[in-house]
């Protein structure tokens, strides 16, 4: 039987991933997905967390993330396609000014 | 046994993250985020949650995910046109403070682990049944947390509509 350690070692790597993929693409949908990966690692260590204390509280938190997930992707990516729109790339660095 | 599946399940989590993460294709990357995340679905099935993994592939690898499908396919981008290189300066400092970091991360994680040692879950039929019970996360989700879960349609309700009103063509 895998114990608490096990799951919380996979999460860091999980969110270690997450963050490098964050900070070396140059691609909007990646860094989007790299995102997801993040709020993914920290799903597992809330649910582990619950299920090593004995509460559904983990699960409720977890359930909670993913809504939070579902809004964050949906905007985001509106935001992508009319950036997409203007500038025909999906680059950020093509994005640098607030207002054009 | 269970040590095996968590095993291989945890390797697939963790090959397919680093394929979306590297991946040239976008679809790719797409695709393999949900391999990463029907493996995470099979993980909490090994923490007795039964109701997160079904919301799991669900939520995450259904709705979710083909959000993102629709909007790699409306962009059809096959691959990246720009070259994804940095800057050489550029690149050689971010991978400085990037190891720098990541060193400090994994010291403190090390230490936190071992200043706890080992923790294995309990294996007391009446708690696992209490920690797998939908009826137990319908209850508390409805009593103890229900500000929050009033709070999360209005989210919901706030970011359809920011949605819609960014991504809407001005005329």
């Amino acid at each position: 039987m895998p114990t608490l350690n096990h799951f919380l070692i996979l999460s860091g790597m999980l969110f270690a991933i997450g963050t490098a993929g964050v900070f070396l693409r140059r691609n909007l949908i990646t860094i989007l997905l790299s995102i997801e990966i993040m709020l993914n690692a920290v799903n597992i260590t809330f649910v582990a967390v619950g299920r090593y204390r004995g509460t559904v509280d983990g699960q409720i938190i977890t359930f909670f993330v993913m809504t939070v997930a579902a809004a964050e992707a949906a905007v985001g990516l509106a935001l992508v396609i009319a950036l997409f729109r203007h500038r025909e790339t999906l680059s950020p660095d093509a994005f640098t000014s607030l207002k054009w | 046994m269970e040590q095996f599946a968590f095993y291989v399940l945890a390797g697939v989590t963790i090959l397919a993250s680093l394929g979306v993460v590297s991946s040239r294709v976008p679809m790719h990357s797409v695709m393999l985020l949900i391999v990463s995340f029907g493996a995470l679905a099979g993980l909490y099935v090994m923490l007795d949650a039964p109701f997160t993994a079904v919301t799991q592939i669900i939520v995450y690898a259904g709705a979710i995910m083909v959000l993102f499908l629709f909007v790699v396919m409306l962009l059809n981008q096959h691959r990246e046109d720009e070259p994804e290189v940095m800057p050489a300066s550029l690149l050689r400092r971010n991978l400085r403070a990037g190891v720098l970091l990541s060193v400090l991360l994994a010291i403190e994680v090390a230490w936190g682990l071992s200043q706890v040692g080992l923790r294995s879950f309990g294996t007391d039929p009446g708690e696992i049944s209490a920690v797998s019970s939908v009826a137990q996360i319908g209850l508390a989700l409805f009593t103890t947390h229900s500000f929050a879960f009033e709070v999360t349609s209005v989210l919901i309700l706030v970011s359809m509509v920011g949605a819609v009103v960014i991504a809407r063509r001005e005329h």
